[in-house]
C-alpha cells in the first residue's frame, strides 16, 4: 500500500508547461482517478511517478521514498502506448516480462489471461487494440505491486474489452495492499470505481476530493464536474 | 447495476441491499455476500462497498460478526419498516412528478384509481 506525496511539482517540455506546481497527497489503499482532457498533464504526472521522466521542479515521494530504483520496484506503470513485441505470443511476452519482476506470479498471469479471454498462443501483432489493452492489464496485476499507474487504460478500445477490464479491476484490486491511480478522459466509464478524484486542467489541480462527497455537495456526476472544470 | 452517477454510490448500494431484503432476496438473519463478492456483483469499488456495509451496520440493518461475515438483521419488523420507507420515497417522487404536470390532488387520485383498475383487469 503506497502513499503518494507530491510537492510543488512542475514539468516543462520545450516551450510547454505540462505541470504547474502540483501539490497532492494521495491516500494509500484507494483508487484515485486523475481526470482531465488530453494535454491536461495526466500522462506527464504518471511518467514522473513511474520514474520515466524527471520533473523540472518539485518533489515526489512514494511511501516516503524519492523516485528511483526503490520506488520502481513497487510500481506497476502501464503507459497509454504499450511496449509489447509484435512477434511474440502472449505466453512468450508474459514469460519475458516475468524475468523483470522478482515477485511475478505465473499462476495469476495464467488465470488473468483466461479471465480476459485471451489465448496464450496468439501473436501480439495480431491482437486488436482491445485485446492489447487487456494484456496490459494482465501485466499490471500479475505481481504484487503496491502502486499501479494506469494511464488511459480504456481509451480507444471496444466496449466489451472495457467492461472486461473494469470487471477484472474490481475483482483484482487489493485495497489492503495496493494503491491505484487511473487517468482517463472517459470519466463515465469509471464513475463507480474511483473513490478519490483529482481533476487536472492545464497542468493544475482544478478540483479534488472524495467522489461521493463531491456528489453530495454538488449533485453532479464526475463527468458533469469535468465539463465544469473545463469551462 | 446501473447507478445514478449524480448521487453518492454508497447510498445507492445501501438502497439496493434494502430493496433486496424487502423483496425477500435475503431473508431476515441471513448471511450476506462478502464485501468483495458484493462489490464484484454490483461492479463497484470494494472500499465503497465496505463503506455501504458500515453505514448499514450503523443503521442496525445488518450486523457483522468478526471472522464470520455480515448478516441481515433478525428483526422482520425492521425490514418491514424499510419497505414502508422505500414505498413512501417512491410515492413522494411520483407526487412531485405529477405536480410538475400541474395536476391537482383530486385528479391525481382519480387517475390512480383508474390505472389501478386497469392493472387489475
Amino acid at each position: 500500500m503506497a502513499t503518494v506525496e507530491i510537492n510543488d511539482l512542475a514539468k516543462r517540455y520545450r516551450g510547454t508547461q505540462a505541470l504547474r506546481g502540483l501539490n497532492l497527497r494521495l491516500a494509500s489503499g484507494c483508487v484515485t482517478g486523475i481526470l482531465g482532457e488530453n494535454g491536461s498533464g495526466k500522462s506527464t504526472l504518471f511518467r514522473i511517478l513511474a520514474g520515466v521522466t524527471r520533473p523540472t521542479r518539485g518533489q515526489v515521494l512514494i511511501d516516503g521514498l524519492r523516485i528511483g530504483v526503490d520506488t520502481r520496484r513497487i510500481t506497476a506503470y502501464l503507459p497509454e502506448v504499450d511496449a509489447f513485441y509484435a512477434w511474440m505470443s502472449i505466453e512468450e511476452q508474459l514469460e519475458f516480462l516475468a524475468s523483470f519482476y522478482p515477485e511475478w506470479d505465473q499462476a495469476k498471469a495464467r488465470e488473468l489471461t483466461q479471465f480476459m479471454k485471451l489465448k496464450g498462443e496468439a501473436k501480439i501483432g495480431e491482437l486488436s487494440k482491445g485485446q492489447r489493452a487487456r494484456l496490459k492489464f494482465i501485466v499490471a496485476f500479475s505481481w504484487p505491486s503496491r502502486l499501479i499507474l494506469l494511464d488511459e487504460p480504456l481509451g480507444g478500445i471496444d466496449p466489451p474489452s472495457r467492461a472486461r477490464i473494469m470487471r477484472a479491476m474490481v475483482q483484482e484490486f487489493r485495497a489492503e495492499e495496493q494503491t491505484i491511480l487511473i487517468s482517463t478522459h472517459l470519466v463515465a466509464e469509471i464513475e463507480e470505481f474511483v473513490e478519490q478524484v483529482v481533476f487536472l486542467h492545464d497542468g493544475e489541480v482544478a478540483l479534488q476530493g472524495n467522489a461521493d462527497a463531491l456528489r453530495t455537495d454538488r449533485g453532479e456526476s464526475l463527468s458533469q464536474m469535468l465539463e465544469e472544470v473545463l469551462s | 447495476m446501473n447507478f445514478d452517477p449524480t448521487r453518492p454510490i454508497y447510498l445507492q448500494i445501501m438502497e439496493e441491499v434494502k430493496k433486496r431484503a424487502v423483496r425477500g432476496n435475503y431473508a431476515a438473519g441471513e448471511q450476506l455476500p462478502s464485501v468483495r463478492d458484493m462489490a464484484t456483483q454490483m461492479g463497484v469499488n470494494p472500499n465503497t462497498m465496505s463503506r455501504a456495509y458500515q453505514e448499514l451496520e450503523r443503521e442496525g440493518f445488518i450486523h457483522t460478526k468478526r471472522g464470520e461475515g455480515s448478516f441481515l438483521t433478525h428483526e422482520s419488523v425492521r425490514i418491514e419498516s424499510e419497505r414502508t420507507g422505500l414505498a413512501q420515497a417512491a410515492c413522494a417522487h411520483f407526487v412531485v412528478q405529477l405536480r410538475d404536470l400541474a395536476l391537482d390532488a383530486a385528479t391525481t387520485r382519480h387517475l390512480l384509481q383508474r390505472v389501478e383498475e386497469e392493472v387489475n383487469e
